[in-house]
């Protein structure tokens, strides 16, 4: 059980254009996960929400809700035709402590191989992973929570609020085969609808440089993340095995000859500290500079979705154009042929109004939430490397003034 | 056939065929069991070499009382100064006749030395050559020779057949390194600092060709104690006060040889983590410098950009900081499991081994040569009686030469009790002066492991402190 967490490092990946203004009445909206907790196979969220809103029928409410919630509301807004024209607030990934889990099975299958004190040691590790983990899950779901009560437009959405307040179970049972085969084919379609649209030069030079910019940079995100994750994974395994050493360095200094033991004790001391170091090193890495690249991966997915959206309104627009002066040639359902025309007309100007604001915002945001979380990584890499630095030249002083 | 032993041949060993055999009649078992004063040992060096006096005294002087007493002193005088390195690795000829040739550079000021500063070239099977006539020479006598470096075929093959690839240059290092430390070792032991056949490496411009390097191999020491162990535990033996001491030393190595391997193999994790960890921060620099690129913001692109010059700065670090890990850290708890590993090539196993059967086996002899004594008396006795009735009727000859042989036994088994007590001598100062080096050796080492920790840290934070002004620039 968590009580009262907060997620600091990830709250600054959104930033609201205007501060809680831009609500009739000048009301509030704010949002944030209280509590959560894991069980065997799910986790439960505790959506604390406080609002001077007056559809809600207190100020103050909280609701349990799961993963397959957070899903069915973020794609109730994918499938809303009025938001084509926003950045949809990128889905929180699924909990998944299979990995950690597995260690922690692994662990306990190899008790009878190591001594007492790796085995706690090794669990206490894991069982921090394990914690890790679940709170960055918890931070992704408020993230995107928050998002969505920062967005003006969004924060009003019915369901969003029967998400937040109706206090049932919301029953949206994950989708079945059918749903799921269903969801894939669209993506297939849109994909490649997509990269028809995607070859058509905009007339508008800000949406042609969007598009570039959006398609380059989210592959480089992606590799990025790809390779962050890879680096730091290394990291973690260079700090198990200093682990692994100070245990042995520790065997042997309580067997050795007198001159050694109390040296072996003193080195297996100091890799024992400076193991936690580096354990840290790669969690703030990992926190600061995985994490962020990660959540720009989706963002920037979203931002790519907004453009084949407005792309796809262009094109329906197009064709209305051209079903309007087929119409005209032919002088029968001109009418029909008008209207759609305008509205199509209407709903591509709409689009690329929104659009154009979003994309404006998403590049506020994507910079300062790199500004932020690029100097506070750089301010924890010198904070735990002049502690690693002043553990190591304390012990080489300790031991050099012993011999 | 061969004579069966219990070890297997090393399968990379080339001599596997040509290893001299280790026959019952062989020199070295004579030596084991021989019923003289432990022999003055025929040095393998070939009588053509030229041998210039070093100490005043001949090689059978060595191991008698006073002049070990004599080293010993001049142990507490002259401080330990000679330094060598092993260096500029070439290859010489081509093909599989090809090989490597070091240059060994000797700086000192002793004077056992002819000159202070001086190198030459030697290659690999040099060094084994040297140690198998050192091993020959002393390991019977109590002391503790250091082992040679391993062969290894793949690695020679590859650099013979000329790949001039990260690997094989990696193997080349890794030899040198490992070189440099053995011949260290070897000049660290005061007896071996002034052998001649020690000498004449580090100092003679041509060295006849080692070719039975495999002469006293590991496994050629091994048949040969368990052909005297055999012998030996015929017996029954009384438990006395250096069987004692030699099951608790026999112990503690094992001990330490568990706890070493365990050490050494998470090391080589550590190394190789640290290579890895190397080659994904490369790789991340590289993209994230592309993702710099790409970002359309000026003030955060070239943030990025720099953050990307930072993470390849660091995984050269990385890289560098491997090397420390390995060539410090590992290849020392690799040379110490190796001087130790029970039942593998180590050599300190075996070496107590060896040692353990010799003394049983002068111990035994002792009571066998007491018991031949005691036999010939009662003999002796026996015959004295028997002619007494013949009064005069003597064969002052048998008499005479009867009073000889005892004479003679007497003296045997004094010299027998003084080389056991001799060689136990020497054991326990050799295994104290091994512990004292491997206490230095670690002490040092590990603190120069540390140090080269300290200065990855230091410049961690330079590269940090650069960057954290641009990351603060972005606006």
């Amino acid at each position: 059980m968590l009580k009262g967490f907060r997620s600091h490092d990830l709250c600054v990946l959104l930033q609201p254009r205007a501060m809680n203004v831009d609500l009739e009445m000048d009301a509030t909206l704010q949002v944030d996960i209280s509590d959560a907790l894991s069980e065997r196979d799910k986790v439960k969220f505790t959506v604390h929400t406080k609002s001077t809103l007056p559809n809600f029928k207190q100020n103050e409410f909280s609701v349990v809700r799961q993963h397959e919630e957070f899903i069915w509301l973020h794609d109730s807004f994918i499938e809303n035709e009025d938001y084509a024209g926003y950045i949809i607030p990128p889905a929180p990934p699924r909990p998944d402590f299979d990995a950690s889990r597995e260690k922690l099975q692994k662990l306990g299958e190899g008790e009878g191989s190591m001594t007492k004190e790796e085995f706690t040691k090794m669990k206490q590790e894991l069982e921090a992973e394990y914690l890790a983990i679940f709170k960055k899950t918890v931070a992704m779901h408020e993230v995107f929570l928050c998002r969505v009560a920062a967005h003006p437009v969004l924060r009003k959405d019915l369901n969003f609020h029967v998400f937040l307040e109706y206090n049932q179970d919301l029953s949206v049972r994950g989708k079945n085969k059918k749903e799921k085969l269903e969801d894939f084919f669209k993506n297939v379609v849109k994909s490649a609808d997509g990269v028809l649209v995607a070859g058509v030069k905009d007339v508008d030079d800000f949406f042609e440089h969007e598009k570039t910019f959006l398609l380059e940079y989210h592959n480089r995100v992606k590799d990025a993340s790809a390779k962050c994750d890879r680096m730091i994974r290394s990291h973690k395994n260079a700090a198990d095995d200093m682990n692994r050493i100070a245990s042995s360095l520790y065997t042997l200094g309580t067997q050795d000859s007198m001159d050694l033991c109390k040296f072996f004790l003193k080195v297996s001391e100091l890799f024992d500290k400076t193991r936690k170091v580096e354990a840290r090193v790669a969690a703030d890495e990992d926190l600061k500079l995985a994490d962020l690249l990660k959540y720009y991966l989706r963002e920037s997915q979203a931002a790519k979705d907004l453009l084949y959206r407005r792309s796809r309104a262009l094109v329906d627009y197009e064709n209305a154009n051209k079903g309007l002066d087929k119409a005209r040639a032919k002088n029968r359902d001109v009418l029909q042929a008008e209207t759609s025309q305008q509205l199509c007309c209407h709903k591509f100007e709409k689009i690329s109004e929104s659009a154009k604001q979003e994309l404006i915002d998403f590049k506020t945001r994507r910079v300062a939430a790199f500004r932020k979380n690029l100097v506070e990584l750089a301010e924890l890499e010198l904070k735990h490397a002049k502690g690693n630095l002043q553990l190591l030249q304390s012990c080489v002083g300790v031991l050099n003034s012993n011999t | 056939p061969k004579q069966d032993s219990l070890m297997d041949d090393d399968p990379e060993d080339l001599f596997a065929g040509a290893t001299e055999e280790v026959s019952l009649d062989s020199p070295e078992r004579d030596v084991l069991l021989s019923d003289g004063p432990s022999p003055a040992i025929t040095p393998i060096t070939p009588p053509t070499s030229v041998i210039a006096p070093r100490i005043g005294h001949a090689h059978d002087d060595m191991f008698t009382h006073s002049s070990f007493d004599e080293i010993e002193e001049e142990e507490g005088g002259d401080s330990f100064d000679v330094h060598i390195s092993v260096s500029d690795p070439e290859k010489v000829g081509d093909g599989m006749n090809a090989y490597m040739a070091y240059k060994v550079s000797t700086k000192t000021s002793l004077s056992v030395f002819k000159q202070r500063d001086f190198s030459v070239k030697r290659r690999f099977s040099d060094f084994l050559g040297l140690h198998s006539k050192l091993a020959s020479k002393y390991l019977h006598i109590g002391y503790i020779v250091p082992p040679a470096p391993e062969k290894s075929i793949v690695g020679m093959t590859k650099v013979k057949v000329g790949k001039e690839d990260q690997s094989s240059n990696e193997f080349v290092e890794k030899r040198r390194s490992a070189l440099e430390r053995y011949l260290m070792r070897t000049v660290k032991h005061p007896i071996l600092l002034k052998d001649p056949d020690v000498l004449q490496f580090l100092e003679n411009s041509e060295l006849p060709r080692a070719v039975n390097t495999q002469a006293l191999s590991s496994a050629g020491i091994l048949r040969m104690v368990n052909k005297a162990a055999d012998a030996v535990n015929k017996m029954t033996i009384k438990m006395n006060e250096s069987d004692a001491w030699f099951e608790e030393k026999q112990q503690h190595f094992e001990n330490l040889d568990v706890q070493l391997r365990k050490l050494h193999a998470s090391v080589e994790s550590l190394v190789c983590h640290r290579k890895e960890l190397s080659v994904n921060t490369a790789q991340f620099a590289k993209s994230a410098a592309m993702l710099g690129n790409s970002e359309d913001h000026t003030a955060l692109s070239r943030a990025l950009s720099q953050l990307a010059e930072v993470e390849e700065k660091i995984d050269q670090l990385h890289q560098d900081q491997a090397n420390a890990d390995f060539y410090l850290f590992s290849e020392l708890l690799g040379d110490y499991v190796r001087l130790i590993t029970a039942g593998g090539s180590g050599d300190l196993e075996l070496y107590f081994y060896f040692i353990f059967f010799r003394i049983r086996g002068v111990f035994d002899h002792r009571i066998k040569t007491w018991q031949k004594w005691q036999d010939s008396q009662v003999l002796l006795l026996k015959k004295r009686e028997a002619e007494a009735k013949l009064q005069f009727t003597n064969k002052p000859d048998k008499l005479q030469q009867a009073k000889d042989e005892i004479k003679e036994l007497e003296g045997k088994v004094q010299q027998g009790e003084r080389d056991f007590e001799q060689i136990s001598k020497i054991i326990r100062k050799e295994v104290g002066r091994f512990e004292k080096e491997r206490v230095k050796d670690f002490k040092t080492i590990i603190v120069k492991y540390l140090e080269s920790l300290v200065q990855t840290q230091q410049q961690l934070i330079k590269y940090w402190e650069a960057f954290l002004p641009e990351a603060k620039a972005i606006s």
